[in-house]
């Protein structure tokens, strides 16, 4: 079973019973723990308050602690808006990671654990900053550093 | 292009004889990458994704390397030769039947590399190979990478990466999976415990085919969960360390298997070659856990005439698109079944003659 947050394995279940109504919470153990459903030990106690907030609204923080209603963001590119991307799990274009950056960065986090990339770049993104990089350094009349850059520059062009 | 050519080969990827290849049958890496200007597959129209075809086998065509990559029009395909290229693991299900539109794959004869076109991404890059080989397929891949580059313009984000159509994928754009035989960490029962220990450091376990697919045979496929955030080779050196904590696992396991109950393994394993040489009617499940006995019994010298290369052909060629192909027309369910026994039965006859 997949935790009804993110999409790793559930591995905490939790069922509510009130008014004969049954209601089931299943979450992975870092989204528990992120809604203080997890006690640290060695305080037992669960956080009553914070379960109820999950069970009634799982997908939502508080009210107490919403945000001022903003214009929902789209993007003037495909026309994606947040609640259609949650619904399917899929961008329209490459647009929508600024049009819709704020809606993304906490999903980045959750996910990755990171918001920003550390690996391959394109050669063409390189070879522009090496460009960038060669100006400042001629400005700076720092010329090794700029024939460095330009041998750099000439190797991957 | 006609895929009946392919049907006697056996990709590179199974040969069976990589590096660790008891326990670690193939690496395979895949890189998801978009056009900067096209949307993505859930916005884009035909003529869209014509566009992206267009290109892609454009820049395919001259990316040169040792094989040139053929491309192949997976709308046009017949059912069967789409499952076909599925179970050689040259598409995924997803572009074989959980799209539509135009869609397509470009590979190397050798069924080494293969760029699937119009996939939930542009483009998905995949390199495989036999064996732990996770640095080859990455050099392969980079490199392909980098020939595609030259010619497409990606869409790269300073902050985020690459970016893809899910944002599970962006950043790197990697998955590297290594598709690891564990039959005795599962006839130990020690097969759960490590794979809670994955899923606690973020890596996730698949079966064969990859996402929702039954482990059968005792195949694993285990692969990275974050792409963003870090580079490919850490991501790849994370992944490299776990394998080699699972294959002591595994072959210390082999080993209590070989000193506790020789004589049991022994008698398992003849049954299961037993079983595969005589039946009249097998399911494809069937065949594959009584293979994975099979190959076990090679590594633990419980067996012998028989090549690992062997029993991975078998593996393939009894599934059912791989079968329909042999038999050159459809089979139904029964009739796959009596047709998997005759070609096992034939296959190790012929196996048993050359000894």
């Amino acid at each position: 079973m997949k935790c009804q947050i993110c999409d790793a394995p559930a591995t905490f279940h939790l069922t509510d019973v009130v008014n004969k109504k049954r209601r089931e919470l299943h979450l992975c153990e870092r989204c528990a723990r992120e809604r203080n459903l997890i006690p640290e030990p060695p305080g037992p106690q669960i956080d009553l308050k914070a379960l109820m907030g999950l069970l009634t609204n799982p997908f939502h923080a508080p009210p107490a602690l919403a945000p001022e209603p903003a214009p929902e963001p789209v993007c003037a590119q495909c026309g994606m808006a947040v609640p259609e991307f949650k619904a399917t799990g899929r961008l329209g274009c490459s647009h929508d990671y600024e049009a819709l950056r704020p809606a993304l960065e906490p999903l980045l986090e959750r996910i990755h654990r990171a918001m920003t990339h550390a690996g391959k770049t394109p050669r063409a993104v390189r070879v522009s900053e090496w460009k960038r990089r060669l100006g400042a350094a001629v400005a700076a009349e720092n010329y090794e550093e700029a024939a460095r850059l330009r041998d750099l520059i000439r190797a991957h062009e | 292009m006609n895929l009946d050519s392919l049907l006697p080969n056996l990709g590179e990827w199974l040969r069976g004889t990589g590096p660790e290849s008891d326990v670690v049958v193939s690496t395979r890496i895949r890189l998801a990458r978009n056009l900067a200007d096209l949307p993505f597959a859930t916005r884009a129209t035909a003529t869209h994704k014509a566009d992206v075809i267009r290109l892609a086998k454009e820049a395919v065509a001259k990316c040169g390397g040792a094989h040139p990559l053929e491309y192949a029009d997976v709308q046009a395909m017949s059912p069967l030769d789409r499952q076909f290229l599925v179970e050689r693991q040259l598409i995924s299900r997803e572009l074989a039947s959980g799209l539509d539109g135009p869609r397509g794959v470009a590979f190397d004869p050798t069924e080494t590399v293969s760029v699937m076109v119009n996939e939930e991404d542009h483009l998905r890059l995949q390199v495989l190979r036999s064996g732990f080989a996770l640095d080859e397929a990455w050099r392969d891949i980079d490199r392909l990478d980098d020939a595609l580059e030259q010619r497409l313009a990606y869409a790269f984000h300073t902050q985020f990466g690459y970016l893809t159509a899910c944002p599970t994928n962006v950043g790197t754009g990697m998955r590297a999976s290594v598709m690891l035989h564990l039959p005795a960490l599962g006839l130990t029962k020690q097969i759960d415990k490590v794979f809670r220990a994955l899923q606690k450091i973020n890596l996730a376990v698949r079966g064969l085919h990859g996402e929702g697919s039954r482990a059968f045979g005792d195949l694993y496929q285990i692969s990275n969960h974050v792409t963003l955030g870090k580079s490919e080779a850490k991501i790849l050196d994370e992944i490299r360390e776990v394998i080699v904590t699972i294959m002591q696992y595994e072959r210390q396991a082999r080993a209590a298997l070989m000193k506790e109950r020789r004589q049991a393994e022994h008698d398992r394993v003849a049954r299961a070659i037993g079983t595969l040489g005589s039946a009249t009617m097998i399911t494809a499940e069937e065949t594959m856990e009584l293979l994975s006995a099979v190959r076990l019994g090679i590594h633990l010298h419980l067996l012998d005439g028989i090549p690992v290369t062997a029993v991975n052909q078998l593996f393939i060629h009894t599934q059912s698109a791989h079968l329909q192909k042999l038999a050159g027309h459809a089979l139904g369910g029964e009739e796959r079944n009596t047709a998997r026994a005759k070609y096992l039965k034939t296959r190790l006859r012929d196996l048993d003659s050359h000894k």
